[in-house]
């Protein structure tokens, strides 16, 4: 379904250029849910971008489905590749009403029935017709990262780009939202993307993983092997260390005596 | 002051915070929220996005905003009851005795001075007399303390040309290596990658441990929180749920305890769905639970 | 009684609005509370109501014809009986001139308004979105725009085309609009970085789409609180213009006119130069006041 190999995108800036993401290839089948892992700076969210047509490509080859990215990116492109993004707080209009959010992108493409589309969306991603009307500022974070579900699922794409869609919720909130992309996944058959810093979330997710560091990507693995920790690159293993938590020293430790840490070293 | 072993560092009993709205409400943020932390110690206090936790750090050092109405029952400081001390006594102590991490450096280090200039600042609080060569040479040492490589750069630096990572040592270089008696770390690894969150703990961890500091750590991640600290306090929505010592929360008692464990996604054997925290109405009302 | 009243109030407060109206009449209702939680806000805002109002029933409630002479009563001192504010040196009521006055001044503020808003919104927004070229050539128009003198330019105005209230409005308007433009591109530039804007690309929606409907809607209230705050300078520069000549013309009851016109008796009769003066000033005062208000609500911390 995706098809991506050679990839490079290369920002220009006052001092030159820099390479955000450098040669990155892989390939996503029909109905898969792909993740990309990696820190900050990692080039992952920028594949994203190339992805969705937001970023430019200095060189490389990419295929969605049908359509193969160039300059110009067609209409059909559009309904066919959505993206959530991030900050719930700064993906929605903050004059437009829910009802509007989710109509605009209905109109922009000529679509019918919108009133009735609107409320089937709406249910689908767990929000009743109360929250129809209301400002984003009168929602959650938790129900605004609905919203932009529903606003990218409404256009019924075949692919759903994600990036970083729980980074900015609570935990609580973070499950539910998990919960729903996976129901929604297997429910329409969706080929997804889904950019994270977080391995567990990713493991929670996804059935194949790449790693990337400094615009490369760096190993590229099924799910098991993650969770078996039959990992080859080091970098690899010291994020999966570093998500088992902090790891105190043994002579710390026996600070945290029976009374909780009163006795001296 | 007398370094009594039992006397604790800090203890709070009853607080309460409040916030008067547009229509002259008052809504209530923290509301009787107790809890002691001994010398050395290290307490977790977590929670998610409306649980006080972060008002609680703030009214510890007097950092609450002006509307925000504040009481308590008891709040000390080494045994100095900090309510009623002068506003001026209680802006020494935190200068001296109190310190605090805040999550971003981005906005909590001041974007028009230096990284030198600031610190020279914050220094200058304890050791006034301390001419330019010998303050320079503190503050260098200061920063090579937590593992600066290139401590004369990065004390020129402005804080915009520092990496996340590198403004929070800065921050740690700041407020901790004079060794303050209590430290509040308000979720200090919640801007950083994973990797470097790992790095800046453990320079905080021997910080702390070099000093005997006592450390508050404010943060929304419990798994986190319970890997680093020695006790646990878990609050919603303003009250305190549980109280208990870091490695027995796995059994924790109070419902929302166990619901947050449970819906962060193990890396090892996932569930197909992971169980959604069912908020209870009743948890708003009950009273503050110690458990073993 | 109170069932009425709190039904509208709960209607509008709900939080499951059923419709877009609905929506909207409570978000504007929300405002409204928040703007009149502020008393001096209200008060400014009680002054411009008044203001319209007197302007409005300006011939119905004046006292006397506004440019009739009479000499016999000439310099007549405040509290005279049929002349409540006294009159000037040609026994003109000043009350009189005041109501009449206020018509002029308003419509020379709106008009103002009303020409430099929509032109630096949209020179603004434009320059803001699409950057490159069409940034720099609209900049550099706006920058000099922004090197006359409205005071200069209203003279070379009045040297060609002959002094009057339409020429000051004109010259005020070619020096006013900079501001809004610079501002509205300051804005624009900060929301094209927005992640609901990359989604409407993402879309499909044109780059007018986008601009008309997303941009120009979030620049608005930032513009339209600057245009209620400067409009006490631009009443102040119109009766300055006034004042030098340049603007209304006698006996028009242009207020700036009428305090250039009571100086030479300013010692004498305090009246004629004072009266018009405080009226300005209460007019000024009045929009600054509401203009705090309005920037208080549109306040992007509290969801304006």
């Amino acid at each position: 379904m995706i098809d991506v190999s050679a990839l490079t995108v290369r920002f220009r800036t006052k001092t030159g250029h820099v390479d955000a993401v450098r040669e990155a290839s892989f390939h996503v089948d029909e109905g898969e849910v792909f993740g990309l892992v990696g820190e900050s700076g990692s080039g992952k969210s920028t594949i994203l971008r190339a992805l969705s047509g937001l970023a430019p490509i200095a060189s490389g080859h990419m295929k969605i489905g049908s359509h193969v990215l160039r300059e110009k990116v067609p209409r059909a492109f559009r309904r066919d590749v959505q993206m959530v993004f991030q900050d719930p707080y700064g993906s929605l209009h903050p004059r437009f009403t829910v009802d509007q959010t989710l109509r605009e992108p209905l109109t922009i493409n000529g679509i019918d029935r919108q009133d009735e589309r609107i409320v089937d969306a709406l249910g689908e991603v767990g929000l009743g017709p109360a929250y129809r009307f209301r400002y984003p500022h009168q929602l959650s974070g938790g129900q605004r990262q609905r919203v932009a579900i529903a606003r990218a699922l409404i256009v019924e794409p075949r692919v759903l780009l994600l990036d970083e869609p729980t980074s900015a919720l609570d935990v609580s909130v973070q499950a539910e939202i998990l919960n729903l992309l996976r129901r929604l996944h297997r429910e329409r058959r969706l080929t997804m993307v889904l950019v994270s810093h977080n391995l567990a979330v990713v493991g929670f997710f996804c059935q194949r993983v790449a790693v990337m560091r400094n615009g490369e990507i760096v190993e590229q693995c099924d799910i098991a092997s993650i969770r078996a920790q039959r990992v080859e690159h080091e970098y690899t293993r010291s994020l999966l260390t570093a998500t088992g938590g902090y790891q105190r020293e043994p002579s710390y430790a026996s600070h945290s005596g029976a009374n909780g840490g009163v006795t001296k070293r | 002051m007398p370094t009594d072993m039992t006397q604790p560092l800090c203890e709070i009993d009853e607080l309460r915070i409040g916030f008067r709205g547009h229509d002259g409400e008052l809504t209530d943020a923290v509301r009787g929220l107790s809890l002691t932390l001994h010398r050395g110690e290290r307490l977790g206090i977590v929670g998610e996005s409306g649980s006080g936790k972060t008002l609680t750090g703030r009214a510890l050092l007097g950092l609450l905003p002006p509307d925000a109405l504040c009481q308590a029952k008891t709040m000390k400081f080494d045994g100095q009851d900090l309510l009623a001390m002068s506003a001026r006594k209680r802006r020494q102590l935190c200068g001296r005795q109190m310190s605090m991490i805040l999550q971003d450096p981005k906005y909590s280090l001041n974007p028009v001075m230096t990284v030198a200039q600031q610190m020279r600042e914050a220094f200058h609080l304890h050791s006034p007399k301390l001419g330019r060569r010998e303050m320079r040479d503190k503050i260098i040492a200061a920063l090579a303390a937590v593992h600066v490589r290139d401590p004369e750069r990065v004390a020129d630096a402005y804080p915009h040309e520092l990496s996340g990572g590198m403004g929070q040592r800065v921050m740690i270089a700041m407020m901790v290596s004079s060794g303050p008696r209590l430290l509040v770390a308000d979720e200090p690894t919640s801007a950083l990658d994973v990797l470097v969150s790992m790095q800046v703990l453990r320079i905080l961890d021997e910080m702390i441990e070099k000093h005997d500091t006592g450390l508050i750590f404010i943060s929304h991640d419990l798994p986190l929180v319970m890997s680093f600290c020695d006790r646990v306090v878990v609050m919603y929505a303003g009250r305190v749920v549980e109280t208990c010592a870091a490695r027995d929360l796995v059994h924790a008692q109070h419902p929302y305890t166990r619901g947050l464990l449970a819906a962060n996604p193990p890396l090892i054997d996932p569930p197909d769905e992971l169980p959604v925290l069912k908020r209870d109405a009743a948890w708003l009302a009950e009273s503050t639970g110690e458990s073993a | 009684m109170n069932a009425g009243p709190r039904r509208w109030k709960d209607w509008l407060l709900s939080d499951t609005p059923a419709s877009r109206r609905q929506a909207a009449l409570g978000l504007a209702y929300r405002r409204w509370r928040r703007f009149a939680g502020n008393p001096l806000s209200v008060f400014g805002f009680v002054i411009l109501a008044l203001l319209i109002i007197v302007a409005a029933s300006g011939p119905l409630i004046a006292p006397h014809d506004p440019l009739q002479q009479v000499l016999s009563d000439r310099l007549l001192p405040p509290g005279s009986p049929s002349h409540w504010f006294g009159t000037d040196q040609l026994g003109r009521d000043i009350l009189s001139r005041l109501i009449y006055g206020s018509r002029l001044t308003l419509s020379i503020a709106i008009l103002v308004v009303v020409i430099v808003v929509p032109i630096g919104l949209l020179i603004g927004t434009t320059a803001g979105f699409f950057g490159g070229w069409v940034d720099n050539v609209l900049m550099r128009i706006t920058d000099v725009a922004l090197a006359f003198p409205k005071i200069v330019l209203a003279l070379a105005f009045a040297a060609a085309l002959g002094p009057g209230v339409i020429n000051a409005v004109i010259a005020i308007s070619i020096t006013a609009w900079p501001a809004y433009a610079r501002l509205a591109r300051a804005e624009t530039l900060r929301l094209v970085q927005a992640d609901f804007i990359h989604v409407a690309r993402l879309q499909g929606a044109s780059q007018m789409r986008i601009l008309l409907r997303y941009i120009v809607p979030l620049c608005t209230s930032s513009v339209i609180v600057r245009a209620t705050l400067d409009m006490a300078g631009i009443i102040l520069t119109v009766a300055g213009l006034g004042f030098l000549g340049l603007g209304a013309q006698p006996p028009s009851p242009e207020w700036g006119f009428m305090v250039a016109s009571g100086r030479n008796v300013l010692l004498d009769s305090w009246w004629v130069a004072t009266i018009p003066g405080f009226a300005i000033l209460l007019v000024s005062l009045a929009f600054n006041l509401l203009g705090d208000g309005l920037r208080d609500v549109f306040d992007p911390r509290h969801g304006g």
